[in-house]
């Protein structure tokens, strides 16, 4: 069993969770809510990532991770190291992977809240953060706890974006999907099937909990 | 302070038009639906900028397009109940309230329910409550900001006939409490009429007439706008007490008036809405009548419109009623100002909801 690629995919997942939450928050909410020329476009982008297959997406990743690219060579002034085949190169390429999985969910929840209270909350005196805060995020709950929950399942099973800008280094890029990949490369069915199972139990575990919380949530707020 | 507002636009809706509002007084908007009513209203509260327009209130400038002066919504002191209520769902009737509130205050915001009847009903959930009490709910939390003004966007308009009645005499209940500018949207007359001080009757955009609502009932033009089945008058009575075979009486300013189904504690000052059409007028003295109500009347002008109509105005002691009748009847009885008639008015013609507690400011019956 390879714990620290286990611990890697989690905390993998846990930092895509953690930067897209605002993100989709942000974004699903605009979306929702603004109308403007070239939404469409905005809308077809956000959800490319989910019809490209991992290998072209990542190839792209690669080449604007890479140093000859301006975001790799701004990273590498930054930092002193590239971009590609780095656990934070991994982590952007995953935020970018993710983005139809937390800002769709986030978007339609913004999207049931019926305009009458948005205008309700403004002409109760409450400033547009206050009213975010107060009205809009209890009532998108349900959309943004499925798009994070969405987001840390796919992050955890994501293979060939991981292997295309990752590559494969232990502690580093090195996830429990290229870990159980390498097993079964190396004819190990046992470790495989070991680490297979921990990873179903863990995403069903993830994933139960999360909907019993938010049906909590959801109790709460009818 | 005065509310005053000044509105032009050319879409979604042509709007060309000013009214004021003074403190304490309820301003009634009146017209058909699709004639910019509640395009007005959202003027006001900052929801909707017309293409002109200049919106004061409370002794500031909310709107003021020529010196880009623009509010947002959050920065008018503004209450407004909204036809939906757009109550918040994830929160309990006190909530609500207290979410209007810059400072959350329990104590008032159970001050307030207090007020709306509500008192007993604050942590349940809009969900849990009925239409009616979400109204109120709505009312109070519209005036949990203290609000410069008070907009009222149909709020009787999603419940039954029963519910509205109460809802009506809960905001004649409170009048006394609202000293702002108050302005409500309807297209219900009968709401207009027995709820306001004044009204503006509205047709596609445009102020067609304005002023108290006897002025505006007595406006042919205003009346085309309308529906000339609306037209009635107001008549102040005072409630004396029950009768034996259930009819109450009530005392007017030229004698008694019988009507079934009136509540009230004898002493009660009311706003009785005489339908035009359902006034019918004799020379004699009719006797032998199965309508008991039959009142001495001077015809003070014949106003005849575009059909085949005429209306009546006649002096009752000094307050005015209007029988609309044909022309051809007029001509029959010969009838002409300075002429003395009976206005028989039939008991069950008066529809509940046409009978309302009085407002504060209005003098006892006169």
């Amino acid at each position: 069993m390879d714990w620290k690629a286990l611990f890697l995919s989690l905390e993998l997942a846990a930092w895509t969770v953690a930067i897209l939450l605002p993100v989709s928050v942000l974004m699903g909410r605009f979306l929702a809510v603004r109308s403007f020329r070239g939404k469409g476009l905005v809308e077809a982008l956000v959800m490319l990532p989910l019809v490209l297959p991992p290998t072209v997406f990542g190839f792209y990743m690669l080449l604007a991770f890479g140093r000859n690219a301006p975001l790799g060579a701004l990273w590498q002034q930054m930092f002193g190291h590239q971009l590609v085949f780095s656990f934070e190169g991994l982590v952007l390429a995953s935020v970018i992977f993710n983005l139809p999985f937390a800002i769709q969910p986030a978007q339609r929840g913004f999207e049931a809240i019926p305009v009458a209270l948005r205008e309700a909350a403004s002409c109760c005196g409450m400033s547009p953060w206050r009213a975010l805060w107060r009205v809009e995020l209890p009532l998108a709950w349900p959309g943004l706890m499925t798009a994070m929950v969405l987001t840390f399942a796919h992050t955890l099973g994501e293979f060939g974006i991981v292997l295309m800008v990752g590559g494969s280094i232990p502690g580093e890029t090195k996830t429990i999907a290229i870990a159980i990949y390498d097993r079964v490369q190396a004819f190990d069915d046992r470790g495989a099937g070991i680490m297979a199972a921990t990873l179903v139990a863990i995403s069903l575990a993830t994933i139960t909990l999360t909907y019993a919380l938010s049906a909590r949530v959801g109790r709460r707020l009818s | 302070m005065t509310l005053s507002v000044s509105i032009r636009a050319d879409a979604p809706i042509p709007l060309d038009l000013a009214f004021d509002v003074a403190p304490g007084e309820l301003m009634a908007l009146v017209g058909p639906s699709g004639s910019g009513k509640t395009t007005i209203l959202r003027s006001i509260a900052g929801l909707w900028t017309p293409t002109t327009a200049r919106v004061s209130a409370g002794g500031g400038v909310w709107l003021d397009t020529q010196a880009r002066v623009n509010l947002p919504p959050h920065r008018r002191k503004v209450g407004i109940v909204f036809q939906s209520y757009a109550l918040f769902p994830h929160m309990t009737a006190a909530q609500n309230v207290m979410a209007a509130m810059p400072i959350a205050d329990r104590d008032e915001a159970e001050r307030l329910l207090a007020l709306v009847n509500l008192h007993d009903l604050s942590d349940r959930k809009p969900a849990q409550l009925s239409g009616g009490q979400q109204q109120r709910v709505a009312v109070a939390r519209a005036l949990a900001r203290r609000p410069d003004v008070l907009l009222l966007d149909e709020p009787f308009s999603a419940v039954d006939r029963a519910t509205r009645e109460k809802l009506h005499a809960g905001i004649i209940a409170l009048r006394a409490h609202l000293n702002m500018p108050v302005v409500l949207v309807t297209h219900d007359m009968n709401e207009a009429q027995l709820l306001a001080d004044r009204m503006l009757v509205i047709d596609r955009g445009r102020s067609l007439r304005g002023g108290t609502t006897a002025q505006v009932m007595a406006d042919p033009e205003a009346l085309r706008a309308m529906g000339i089945r609306e037209v009635a008058a107001l008549l102040p009575a005072v409630i004396s007490g029950p009768e034996e075979d259930g009819l109450t009486r009530l005392d007017t300013a030229t004698g008694p008036l019988f009507l079934p189904g009136v509540q009230g504690a004898p002493g009660t000052r009311l706003r009785v809405r005489i339908m035009a059409h359902e006034v019918i007028l004799s020379r004699a003295r009719p006797v032998g009548l199965s309508a008991q109500n039959i009142v001495p009347a001077t015809i003070t002008a014949l106003v005849s419109g575009e059909g085949p109509g005429l209306m009546v105005h006649l002096a009752v002691g000094d307050t005015e009623i209007l029988a609309r009748i044909t022309r051809r009847a007029a001509a029959e009885m010969a009838l002409a100002p300075g002429d003395t008639v009976h206005a028989v008015l039939k008991a069950m013609s008066v529809a509940r909801d046409h009978i309302l507690a009085a407002p504060p400011q209005d003098s006892a019956a006169r």
